[in-house]
């Protein structure tokens, strides 16, 4: 709205946007092309065009068996995101306690550290218990590094929560369980949808922590960074291209029930807020 | 209003969890720093400063670190002159569009890290997509070597994954400025550059430090980038850890390095905290 | 059917001298819905012009595009010689005070009222000497080096207000300032106001929703409803001659009477009295305050009438009685006696009070 003024206007800007956006999106965009060309990943100009390597796809097990581990360490890690995530969020929003801030800060730490420091720290506590590595090492790693997501979105929604319905509630003769279930939850609808959405997208394309806690079974990137290190075809580049539509699938419905919720979404931006 | 069972119940499951899988492996790290690996492969639990000796006695894992520094000090920079002025425009400029234009730029950041770092190194490659198409259109007779296996590769590709990071608390502070502030300052005299310079760019400067933040601290760490596409000349320091954990098999001396990335980092982290409240005027 | 331009026999406190504003014909529609239809407003040198308005009225619009927020889809603005319209906001010698004073956070007091100088590339003792006489005008010396957060709303309105000023520009807009204040603190900005803008002998162009604080401030009010001018006038003559039915009831209370004219003599319901105008319908504003007990002994002068009180409300200065007519038409009595009436009482008013209006139309 500013600069609906007379003579107003920047003109190199709209030129910059561009060439970002051009930045951001043109390697997928070239990914996806190359995912159709029969003669290998690289060289320009793509010509034979083949749906050859989604055949190839579509007939590899190993590819696929690594996508049904990667979806059900997904589903775990929400899980775990959200029984510890909902809690931590209304601790931070309504009790005070010792060692609050730092509580805080560990929870949201996962958030900025690099993935090493939490995928290796994590190795050494399974090496000390003596635990084998596992999918299961694997979901308590995703578990942990994601509790800081759904803490954000759900600390979010509870901002936007009308504190005198709970009130309301407990005044009407509800307990704090029956209230939680009754009131604060269905509140939190969206919050915890849109955090169960990203937390699953998250996880499901998470590498760095993985890398050290894998066991026998791969997930799906670990799947393609093993074949990584032993060629590039373009057989990953139809599965990449895969993986990118359901993300883009994913984030856009996410979005879309953010912006439901409220006038002007600053979602992602709350999250990072957050953290700094 | 909460009683202290419900305070109880909601605080003591995380505060648990984050005991267990975050503070404790934590503290793992610190005191496996300090143990030392026996020649059978296995950890010796003595208490010694001798892998913080080795960091420094030997050349390579300072080079190393500084590499790393100066690799993510770049990615910082870049990162910075592509996000701030796209959150200018989409804060300021983008009217009905700012909606889409913001999904837009958050698309890619969740999108997996390996396919995008992987799109590059198709595209990098001696015979990748760009050196041929450099060929193709006879700008170039042979292929251009730096592009791939080099530091180059890996800051352009670290620049491509972390500029949305970078993007998401400028624009959020740009969004905070209260549009009757530009207003005034036009109002009073103030060209659009003047307004910028004197009004809007101090106001954004705790964004630009929490950005700038996450790109160095993100990039400082990094080890996938630098294994794909780094080559023997773009090694980081999170890359001797891996081996150190891998091949190289000396978790203490790796835990010492991590434990001396991760006080890095939370310095770091101290730091722009402090200067972002300094910049904070709400 | 509101007139849009100033209506020529209205319009008293107009000076000779050319005007410094001129506003002609200027609309502004938001997409599908018209803000602002045809205006026509002059402002003079010096004087204290009130824009008077409900929500949704178009006066913020309008003070808005004076100063080079918004563009007008048609019409002009002239100040002097200059085509108003065409400049950029930074090039008008036009200063606003803000609705929430838009103090810049992170400077302080004294920088916030230095920056329209520091902008224009003013000597640095230059500016020290005008901020500190800038914050003297306004008594706010002792926060020269506070930043905004720190000091009150009513404080931070100063401020603003030193930040425009310093400028000397030729006009001062002012968009509902004293809005966010206490009621207390209100008034006594609003004298401040006047008199300071008498002091300066800028023109000061208000917007504002509260009549009141109209009254208390103008040279003359311009009352906007629904994008168009309804009348243009001075305090005085706005409250006693009301044009419309819509500003007889917006600017005080008013009994609105319906009635019919024929041969003389008006009337409504039970009540009658002498008029001059021609036969017909009529409209006609009475005000709470000019109805008062009949004297005991009739004279023809006056229009006489008998009510039942139904509601005594005290209001401080005066009471508001509820008067019930025979036929069940109500009227609202103003009186400066407190006793406490019951029963029947005999009521009279000057057929001059009786001030004819045009109908206000809904409009869409």
């Amino acid at each position: 709205m500013s600069g609906s003024g007379p003579g107003h206007t920047s003109r190199w800007l709209p030129w910059h946007a561009i060439a970002v956006f051009g930045f951001l999106y043109l390697p997928i965009v070239t990914l996806i092309v190359y995912s159709f060309n029969g003669s290998g990943v690289g060289g320009f100009p793509p010509h034979n065009l083949t749906l050859d390597w989604y055949r190839m796809l579509f007939a590899d097990d190993a590819i696929w068996t690594s996508v049904l581990n990667s979806f059900l360490v997904a589903l775990a890690a929400v899980a775990i995101s959200l029984t510890f995530g909902i809690p931590a969020a209304l601790a931070l929003d309504r009790a005070n306690f010792p060692g609050k801030v730092l509580f805080r800060r560990l929870v949201l730490l996962p958030l900025i550290l690099p993935g090493i420091i939490t995928g290796l720290s994590l190795l050494m506590l399974f090496r000390e218990a003596a635990v084998k590595l596992s999918l299961i090492t694997i979901v308590l790693g995703h578990g942990t590094a994601l509790i800081s997501v759904a803490t954000t979105e759900v600390f979010a929604g509870l901002q936007k929560l009308d504190r005198a319905q709970e009130e309301a509630s407990l005044d009407l003769g509800a307990n704090y369980w029956q209230t939680f279930w009754r009131v604060t939850i269905p509140n939190l609808r969206l919050s915890l949808i849109g955090a169960a959405l990203l937390i699953f997208t998250l996880s499901m394309d998470e590498i760095a922590v993985s890398f050290f806690l894998i066991g026998r079974d791969n997930t799906l990137p670990l799947e393609i960074w093993g074949r990584l290190r032993r060629g590039i075809t373009p057989e990953i580049n139809a599965i990449s291209s895969i993986i990118f539509i359901f993300s883009l699938v994913a984030i856009v419905i996410w979005y879309r029930l953010r912006a439901s919720a409220e006038a002007k979404p600053e979602i992602v931006a709350e999250l990072v807020e957050t953290v700094s | 209003m909460f009683s202290r069972a419900y305070r109880a119940a909601i605080t003591l499951p995380p505060l648990l969890w984050v005991a267990v899988f975050l503070l404790f492996p934590y503290v793992l790290l610190f005191f496996y720093s300090f143990w030392l690996v026996s020649p059978t492969q296995t950890i010796v639990h003595s208490w010694t400063l001798d892998n913080y000796r080795e960091l420094f006695r030997v050349n390579v894992y300072l080079q190393t670190l500084f590499r790393s520094m100066w690799i993510a000090a770049r990615v910082m920079i870049f990162s910075l002159m592509l996000g701030y002025p796209l959150a200018y425009y989409l804060s300021f400029h983008a009217g009905k569009r700012k909606d889409l234009f913001y999904q837009l730029v958050i698309i890619p950041l969740w999108v997996s890290y390996l396919v995008r770092a992987y799109a590059w190194k198709t595209i990098l490659g001696s015979d990748g997509v760009l050196n041929t198409l450099l060929q193709y259109m006879h700008v170039t007779k042979h292929p251009l070597e730096f592009l791939l296996y080099s530091p180059f590769a890996v800051v352009l590709t670290l620049t491509h994954i972390y500029t949305p990071f970078a993007f998401l608390p400028i624009y959020a502070s740009l969004e905070h400025i209260p549009r009757n502030l530009v207003e005034a300052s036009h109002d009073l005299g103030a060209s659009p550059f003047q307004t910028f310079w004197r009004v809007i760019f101090p106001l954004s400067i705790p964004g630009v430090l929490a950005g700038a933040t996450f790109a160095f601290v993100l990039s400082l760490g990094d080890f996938l980038a630098p294994l794909l596409l780094g080559g023997p000349s773009g090694i980081m320091i999170s890359n001797i850890v891996v081996s150190l954990f891998g091949a190289a098999y000396n978790w203490p001396l790796g835990a010492a390095i991590s434990l001396c990335m991760l006080l890095l980092v939370l310095a770091l982290l101290f730091v722009s905290e402090n200067l972002e409240k300094k910049w904070s005027f709400r | 059917m509101a007139t849009t331009t100033e209506p020529a026999g209205l319009n008293t406190a107009q000076s000779s001298s050319p005007p410094l504003l001129s506003i002609r014909n200027v609309a502004k529609s938001f997409g599908r819905t018209a803000v602002l239809r045809d205006i026509s407003l002059q402002v003079a040198e010096g004087e204290f012009l009130t824009i008077l308005g409900e929500s949704g009225s178009g006066k913020t619009t309008l003070l808005r595009i004076i100063a080079g927020f918004e563009n007008a889809d048609s019409g002009e603005i002239i100040m002097g010689a200059d085509r108003l319209d065409r400049l950029p906001p930074y090039r008008r010698r036009v200063n606003t005070v803000f609705q929430h004073y838009a103090l810049f956070p992170h400077l302080t007091v004294a920088e916030n009222v230095g920056y329209g100088l520091k902008v224009a590339k003013q000597p640095k003792d230059e500016i020290a000497e005008r901020v500190e006489q800038a914050l003297a005008m306004v008594k706010m010396t002792a926060y020269a080096s506070s930043k905004p957060a720190k000091i009150s709303g009513g404080q931070q309105q100063r401020i603003a207000l030193a930040r425009a000023l310093i400028n000397r520009p030729r006009l001062l807009l002012l968009d509902e300032p004293l809005s966010a204040l206490d009621a207390n603190l209100r008034r006594q900005m609003q004298v401040e106001l006047k008199s300071l803008q008498r002091e300066v002998g800028i023109s000061f162009v208000f917007v504002t929703h509260d009549q009141e604080e109209a009254m208390v401030m103008s040279d003359r009010i311009a009352l906007l409803r629904m994008g168009e001018l309804e009348q243009v006038a001075s305090p005085r003559e706005i409250y006693s001659r009301p044009a419309t039915a819509y500003t007889a009831q917006f600017i005080g209370h008013t009994n609105l009477l319906r009635g019919e004219v024929k041969d003389g003599v008006a009337r409504c319901q039970s009540l009658s009295w002498r008029t001059g105008l021609r036969d017909g319908p009529g409209l006609f504003s009475l005000r709470p305050e000019n109805i008062r007990l009949a004297s005991a002994m009739p004279t023809g002068a006056t229009a006489r009438f008998r009510g039942r009180i139904r509601q005594q409300a005290f209001h401080g200065a005066t009471d508001l009685l509820q008067v019930e007519c025979a036929d069940g038409l109500a009227i609202s009595v103003r009186t400066a006696s407190h006793e406490n009436w019951q029963g029947d009482l005999d009521l009279e008013f000057s057929p001059s009070d009786a001030v004819p209006v045009r109908e206000s139309q809904e409009k869409s």
